[in-house]
């Protein structure tokens, strides 16, 4: 349900469905960690800003209460677009690691978006909790250069091996070569 | 068997003639699906764009059994040196038909990760246009092959080095960048 | 002959020299360095336990003894061999690093990445409307289904509500692309296991499919069709009397395929109690799709998180038992026929209307009225220019495509290009489920193994 109670329906896409869970042990999203400072989104019932600190122990949380999977980690490099949306007491940083959570039991998912700083770019591994995100976090730190830390095996996925540089930061290059008779535009 | 087969004398004439055709009916594909083309690459090996009836619808797993390699698919960086070690791998003669934009000129893809063009990396023969190429297109672009094959050379392959005072026959060299030449024998 | 007239150290030190150092030039070309399987004596317990797989079979908390290994082995009894980037049946640019003891696999570590395309940075060079021309390539065997997650993503964040008919009319071209999808599986898959004429039949029934996208998008592939605002044109005249013709052959021919492999005893031996997965390994792994639902997880995003009008078809979501070979074939099977179901169904109910919506600062208008009117003029060189802008936000939607959980991770930040895209390829994470498949089986049983988790390299890559 939406944070209002109301089930929203946006570009033919259902929110989260309305099925209320009656199950004792079930946790509903804002009960974890709640003092986590929170946005309402449109289509899933909350986004949760941890700090970098009490990540891990948040996504743990969820875990135990019943999110059985991680469907996605990435990570976004705000370099650009400093004055995004963000809750009071967030810290915007250079990069965000953004996880998204679902649970079958339930049917709800979760965001959950750390903020990393530039200057550390360093953040826990969440290997142990969902040995799933093995793949989507060395695809992080190959792409945007977020280090995990205790993750096993932290080399590069998508780049050949001598690769340099970090693809997805804004200040990479796309590397476009120039075409004639088309003005070859720089990068953003 | 027209005038232009007559080139040294009528008897190798004939001789090179039955070659080219041999080669011609046979020219067996090296298995190098990339991306999407790969896709249309095997629906023309299927059933309704058949090129069995060229002979061709054997494809190679090993690159030492095959002749033609069609780069069907975007080359990024990470795959540029296999490519250029499959294509190495391959007897003379080899063709090599460049399928699609990505594999020609780098297509859609004009950045960091792409290669822009096959042919920076092997000698191309033909290029198939389209985004796939439709399977009548890889058609005509084998049939073109064809020709090129029965109007061409027997002794000399794009790529090998040509006395100054021939270039005019239209031999042609790529260059190579140094960091994907392989150290093998040329 | 005695030694004396074939000296044959001399021989070999000349020949090796010379080889070796071919050998490295060779090798230095293609290495991916760390990212490769590294031999036993390098890799530390913990990696060893973990590349195993055996992680995923300890109750939390729980530390295991390196001696208590099953199939542990000497480095010297053990060879490590490559299969791939280039290979016939690693199912696109894949390349395996398998450990192996004689036939039996021990360690397997899949390298990715020779198909990067670069397209989540390309996706921030291309307007809105350009945007699905770029993410079409994805996953290239369903295109459809990354045009579609795309433009609902962008919906999302714009809060436009797509017309009825729109919506039906991408759920039709969704559950076709699904079947041609899973058609062309059951060939690749046949193909694998020795059965080339699963091959041909696969291929057969897919054209019928794609002849049937060109009529109605203009391309076979790679369809541009499903844009943000609807879908790009209205369907053909005579499409339902198309759709009868394809829902009836290829429904006859799920029977046949029955005959063909189902029953078959080589087929059954090979694919029975081959790669089994459980359910809580899958669910640690991530995987979702096919792969989930044959370890029994009645987990569909059309039925349990419904996005168009998947509320409003009957259809059955298929589920096995034990996780194999055969489970995901069965899987796969059925749900070319629940999909034909479906595609029945929605012939039927198909609504009348508008095959995209109204709102100008999103859709083009019609070509003619580009003639009349000033404003469509207008309209449509600054949606073809400049794009439309997109309100800040950020969305994360989800579909059921043929492969799994596809995601689209969009972040505006109020222009016409996206900010961030992040597309979450089943693929790619199903990938991890090699190694934990694979272990303990035999090598020819990986062909079968890779080709039933049925990755597309360009989802995995991107």
């Amino acid at each position: 349900m939406g944070a209002d109670g109301t089930q929203r329906r946006a570009g033919g896409h259902t929110a989260v469905s309305n099925v209320s869970t009656t199950d004792e042990t079930a946790v509903t999203p804002y009960a974890v960690l709640p003092e986590v400072p929170r946005l309402a989104d449109r289509l899933v019932d909350q986004l949760a800003f941890p700090h970098r600190d009490r990540y891990a122990e948040m996504v743990e949380a969820f875990r135990s209460g019943g999110y059985e999977t991680c469907a996605d980690l990435c990570a976004v490099d705000y370099l650009t677009h400093p004055g995004r949306t963000l809750p009071d007491g967030v810290q915007a940083e250079r990069f965000e690691v953004v996880v998204n959570l679902l649970s079958l039991s339930q049917r709800q998912r979760v965001r959950i978006r750390v903020q990393v700083p530039e200057a550390d770019p360093v953040v826990a591994s969440l290997v142990d909790i969902y040995p799933g995100v093995d793949a989507m976090e060395r695809e992080a730190f190959d792409m945007v250069g977020i280090i995990f830390e205790g993750h096993p095996d932290l080399t590069r996925i998508l780049m050949p091996e001598d690769w340099e540089g970090h693809p997805l930061r804004k200040d990479f290059g796309v590397g476009r070569v120039p075409v004639q008779f088309k003005e070859a535009p720089g990068p953003r | 068997m027209g005038l232009e087969d007559l080139q040294h004398n009528f008897l190798t004439g004939k001789m090179e003639d039955l070659v080219k055709w041999a080669r011609r009916n046979s020219v067996w594909p090296a298995t190098f699906g990339l991306a999407c083309c790969a896709i249309e690459m095997m629906s023309v090996g299927a059933a309704d764009y058949d090129i069995s009836r060229l002979g061709m619808e054997v494809f190679r797993a090993s690159p030492r059994q095959a002749d033609l390699m069609v780069v069907a698919g975007r080359v990024s960086q990470k795959m540029a040196p296999v490519l250029r070690q499959v294509y190495d791998q391959m007897m003379e003669p080899k063709w090599v038909i460049s399928m699609g934009v990505c594999a020609s000129t780098g297509g859609m893809f004009n950045n960091y990760a792409i290669v822009q063009g096959v042919d920076q990396i092997v000698p191309v023969d033909v290029y198939a246009p389209g985004c796939p190429p439709s399977p009548e297109t890889l058609l005509h672009a084998i049939l073109t092959l064809h020709e090129k094959i029965r109007t061409g050379e027997i002794t000399r392959r794009p790529g090998t080095s040509i006395p100054a005072g021939e270039q005019a026959t239209g031999g042609w060299v790529p260059t190579v960048p140094n960091a994907v030449r392989v150290a093998t024998p040329r | 002959m005695s030694d004396d007239e074939f000296p044959e150290e001399d021989l070999e030190l000349e020949g090796q020299e010379h080889l070796a150092a071919e050998e490295a030039t060779l090798y230095a070309e293609t290495s991916e360095g760390a990212q490769e399987l590294l031999p036993r004596q390098e890799v530390g317990d913990v990696d060893l336990r973990r590349e195993t797989g055996a992680v995923l079979r300890l109750p939390e908390g729980n530390y295991i003894n390196p001696d208590d290994i099953d199939i542990e082995r000497r480095d010297d009894e053990t060879m490590i061999i490559n299969m791939g980037p280039q290979h016939p049946s690693t199912h696109g640019v894949l390349r395996l690093m398998l450990e192996l003891d004689g036939e039996t696999v021990l360690r397997t570590k899949p390298i990715i990445g020779y198909l990067h395309t670069g397209m989540e940075k390309t996706a921030e060079e291309l307007t809105y409307v350009q945007g699905s021309t770029n993410v079409t390539r994805m996953d290239y065997l369903s295109p459809l289904s990354n045009e579609l997650v795309f433009s609902l993503a962008t919906e999302a964040l714009l809060g436009v509500e797509m017309p009825p008919r729109a919506t039906w009319i991408r759920m039709l071209m969704v559950e076709l692309n699904r079947v041609s999808s899973h058609l062309m599986w059951m060939a690749t898959n046949g193909m694998d296991l020795g059965s080339t004429s699963m091959m041909i039949y696969g291929f057969r029934e897919r054209e019928m499919v794609l002849s049937f996208f060109e009529k109605t998008a203009g391309l076979r592939m790679n369809l541009n069709y499903i844009r943000p605002g609807g879908v790009a044109a209205d369907l053909p005249d005579g499409w339902q009397d198309d759709i009868e013709v394809i829902c009836d052959t290829i429904m006859a021919r799920t029977f046949e395929y029955d005959e063909l492999l189902t029953g078959q005893p080589i087929f059954r031996e090979r694919t029975e109690a081959v790669g089994s997965l459980t359910a809580e390994e899958a669910l640690a792994l991530s995987i979702t799709g096919p792969i989930l639902r044959s370890t029994g997880v009645p987990w569909d995003l059309r039925r349990t998180m419904p996005y168009l009008a998947y509320d409003e078809i009957d259809f059955d979501v298929i589920v096995g038992t034990y996780g194999d070979n055969f489970d995901r074939y069965s899987v796969r099977l059925n749900e070319i026929r629940e999909s034909i179901k479906m595609i029945r169904q929605i012939a039927e109910k198909m609504p009348a209307g508008d095959y995209r919506i109204q709102d100008r600062k999103v859709t083009p208008p019609p070509r003619a009225r580009i003639d009349e009117s000033m404003e469509a003029l207008i309209h449509h060189f600054k949606i073809f220019t400049e794009g439309f802008r997109v309100p800040e936000g950020e969305a994360y939607v989800a579909i059921e495509s043929p492969r799994g959980e596809l995601g689209c991770y969009l972040v505006s930040d109020g222009t016409s290009k996206p900010y961030r895209m992040h597309i979450r390829g089943p693929s790619f994470v199903n990938l991890q489920v090699l190694p934990v498949l694979l272990r303990g089986g035999l090598m020819a049983d990986a062909v079968a193994v890779i080709s039933s988790v049925d990755p597309v390299m360009g989802e995995v890559d991107r």
